[in-house]
């Protein structure tokens, strides 16, 4: 059991204009978590996973991966680091030219430099670990959501990522879609992959989450354990909205 | 009937002069196209000065008309003793012409990828001038299609123009055919078809290469929507 923690982010920090974005959020993660980020819309989760894997560049703050400092100004180790933390969109982001296979395996040509048969061969072993080998050569126009999604999956975890950040990843999809890529994160969970998931699915969160950390105004407001913090007799601000969605 | 014999001997040296306007244009729609990408992805990703420069560029072509070009391109070639050829300065000019306009269409085609493109390809860790190049540029290549295949068909009747300097092309070798005959009428409409199935074949090339590079539920092939 390695206790050091794999990704560990400290103080980031953003505002836009006067309007402060993310205020000092911190989170640390050891290998085989999986946190869950909550709260209501506006509260700053997604601009936190961005700022994680600095698609966003935060004002301040520290990123560490497996102990290291990421220098984040210094373009060749960011790319390093953002092939180590994976990152899921809500909208899937596919590229639109490329078949579902080509989707998963430019990133191996381009970054790792594989050759054609090697990353098409990886990204197939990919596809059929989240069971779309039927659908390898449709584009994603040709694609239901789940199946767009679970490609997108295919594809962050086709370069071997330590980490994977989910920002609410079942959020755009039809809710009879749900299903096929919770299955997906339930599998990646139970074979040890470390994740940090910003979503709406409480149910799923209490299932399957070490850690809930819940977000309002930029600020993490409280963290633990679910059942600490929507147990029985847990007065927290999360089991507040948990009750509050609960209700509608 | 002495206008058909007119045009019937002038024939052989009108359409090889087709060949030299199908070079000058060829030649400035490939200085168009590689320049023309560069300043869109300047003008879409550049650092502010960047951007102020394609701008001043784009304005200064735009604003000149391709007569004024030619000779100021002329005189410049003059005036730095480079070789004075005709055709090499047409297609510079024109090429820097076209430069200006192929921006555009490809900023435009740029601009309306879907968001996030770039953003998912640096999440896995592309430099960005990877991520432009394997996933920008081929998805606002095939968006470009259309504008392209216009600006060809306005470039090849601006190259008519191109006879002040004395270039054999088209227009020139008719010119001088009618200086020669007085068969004004007979040798321009003569002319006139050939560049109207010049533009036609090549559009119609274009509109095939557009179908083929066709992406289902992505790019919509020309005719399939209004």
């Amino acid at each position: 059991m390695n206790d050091q923690a794999i990704l560990e982010v400290k103080d980031i920090s953003l505002s836009v204009g006067s309007k402060t974005i993310l205020s000092h959020c911190s989170l640390s993660l050891k290998r085989g978590e999986l946190k869950v980020l909550i709260g209501p819309s506006g509260a700053g989760k997604s601009t936190f996973l961005q700022c994680i894997n600095v698609l966003t560049q935060a004002d301040s703050g520290q990123i560490f991966l497996e102990g290291q400092e990421v220098m984040t100004k210094n373009s060749r180790e960011l790319c390093l680091y953002r092939t180590k933390v994976g990152m899921i969109f809500q909208d899937f982001k596919l590229f639109d030219h490329l078949t579902a296979i080509d989707n998963v395996a430019i990133a191996l040509r381009k970054v790792r430099g594989q050759s054609k048969e090697e990353s098409r061969k990886r990204a197939m072993q990919e596809l059929v670990r989240v069971n779309l080998a039927e659908q390898c050569e449709l584009y994603p126009a040709q694609l239901s959501g789940g199946q767009k999604q679970r490609v997108a999956f295919a594809r962050a975890l086709a370069m071997d990522p330590l980490v994977l950040l989910l920002d609410e990843p079942t959020s755009a999809l039809d809710p009879e879609l749900v299903g096929e890529v919770l299955a997906v994160i339930r599998d990646l969970a139970s074979h040890g992959m470390t994740m940090i998931m910003a979503t709406h699915q409480m149910d799923f969160i209490r299932a399957i989450s070490s850690e809930i950390i819940f977000m309002e105004n930029g600020q993490i407001v409280e963290q633990g354990p679910p059942e600490s913090l929507l147990g029985e007799n847990a007065r927290s601000r999360t089991k507040q909205f948990y009750n509050s969605l609960a209700s509608v | 009937m002495h206008s058909l014999a007119v045009v019937i001997d002038a024939l052989p040296s009108i359409l090889s002069g087709s060949f030299i306007t199908l070079g000058i244009v060829f030649g400035a729609l490939a200085i168009g196209l590689v320049l023309g990408l560069i300043l869109a992805i300047l003008q879409v990703y550049g650092k502010a000065w960047q951007r102020a420069l394609v701008h001043v560029y784009i304005w200064f072509f735009r604003g000149f008309p391709i007569l004024v070009l030619l000779f100021l391109g002329y005189g410049l070639f003059v005036a730095l003793s480079l070789p004075v050829q005709p055709f090499l300065i047409s297609c510079v000019v024109l090429g820097l012409t076209s430069t200006a306009y192929q921006s555009q269409i490809f900023r435009g085609a740029i601009l309306s990828l879907r968001p996030g493109q770039m953003q998912a390809a640096r999440a896995l860790g592309m430099k960005d001038s990877q991520a432009i190049r394997s996933i920008v540029i081929p998805q606002a290549l095939r968006l470009s299609i259309p504008g392209w295949s216009n600006e060809y068909s306005i470039l090849l009747k601006d190259s008519a123009i191109c006879f002040v300097l004395g270039t054999q092309d088209i227009m020139a070798r008719t010119a001088f055919a009618a200086a020669r005959t007085h068969e004004h009428l007979a040798l321009y409409a003569c002319a006139g078809v050939i560049y109207f199935v010049l533009t036609l074949v090549i559009v119609r090339l274009l509109a095939k290469l557009e179908k083929r590079l066709h992406i289902p539920g992505y790019t919509s092939v020309s005719g399939e929507a209004l």
